[in-house]
């Protein structure tokens, strides 16, 4: 039973490593994906302005937490992925992992930068300050630098496999900061709430304010996972053109170098 | 109507939250778009070509 497990899920490890596969893959789910953004994105908005309660002390400022804690859970998660992609296309150089890393970066660090914005904007009326330089929030601003130096890796190189490898090791590196996100509030003195949705004991959220949270959550990360299948389809298809004119005649690719369409040929 | 948009005086800081959100992820929805359709444009006309 258990050799049956691990075989189902190595036999899909490495079909989805075959880019045909999982373009194919990716060209279904990503409807679905979307479908469910839409969705549970209207009903979330909804929940959030109009049918759920203001808080007995911060008031209606609590309605910032339901675009501020998806964001900031997604950049984390996107950043997580990421890691987690470089490491499986560092240990087996898995063909489509250095490209779901990449998709996964544009939007972790405009996730990031929402979380940012949207907390200040909550910070404001909740703290009396739009930043403080506490752990929880100096830690956030280090992963939008990371994502943006991640960005910046693999836009610096022409040669696509130097840069894959240079961005694996950013990658890996900056993934140091997730822990430290994620236990600031624990480890350090801070003005942010420490985890209030997984943590032990349950949820300290009430229904009426878990309900709209939970359902923006559900949006943004099915939001997260069409960009990144819609980035990896983009992708691949600028990838197979790079390798099909790799393999076409010489003359061929002076034509093509001359429009300037791949410069590393 | 007005006390909806105003929001008990937090008003000016919902609607800037929720507006800026909405211009992000419809940013990234449309540039992850343009470049999967360009990519599939490009492709066509290079393997009908």
């Amino acid at each position: 039973m258990e050799q049956n497990r691990k075989r189902v899920f190595v036999k899909a490890f490495t079909e989805f490593s075959n880019p045909a596969k999982f373009e194919a893959l990716a060209r279904t789910v990503s409807p679905y994906a979307f479908g469910v953004f839409l969705v549970a994105g209207a009903i979330g908005l909804a929940v959030s302005l109009f049918f759920s309660p203001p808080d007995y002390q911060q008031g209606n400022a609590v309605r910032v937490m339901y675009v501020h804690v998806p964001a900031a859970w997604m950049a984390t998660i996107a950043y997580t992925f990421l890691a987690a992609m470089s490491a499986i296309a560092f240990v087996w150089r898995h063909n489509v992992a250095d490209v779901a890393a990449r998709a996964a970066a544009l939007p972790g660090a405009v996730f990031t930068a929402l979380a940012l914005f949207t907390g200040a904007i909550w910070g404001k009326p909740t703290w009396g300050a739009w930043w403080v330089w506490d752990a929880r929030l100096t830690s956030v601003l280090v992963l939008l630098f990371v994502y943006i130096g991640y960005m910046a890796v693999w836009r610096s190189m022409t040669d696509k496999a130097r840069a894959a490898r240079f961005a694996r090791i950013v990658a890996l590196v900056g993934f140091i900061n997730i822990p430290i996100i994620k236990f600031s509030v624990d480890w350090w003195n801070s003005l942010h709430q420490p985890a209030s949705i997984i943590r032990a004991g349950g949820p300290s959220v009430d229904g009426s304010m878990l309900t709209p949270l939970v359902t923006m959550l559900i949006a943004y990360t099915a939001f997260f996972v069409w960009l990144v299948l819609t980035g990896v389809r983009a992708e691949l298809i600028s990838v197979r053109r790079d390798a099909r004119f790799r393999r076409a005649p010489r003359s061929v690719s002076t034509v093509r170098t001359v429009e300037g369409a791949v410069s590393d040929a | 109507m007005h006390e909806f948009f105003n929001m008990g005086g937090h008003g000016p800081y919902i609607w800037p939250a929720y507006l800026v959100s909405l211009i992000a992820l419809g940013a990234l929805y449309f540039s992850r778009r343009a470049a999967l359709r360009r990519e599939e444009a490009r492709d066509k006309r290079e393997t009908d070509a």
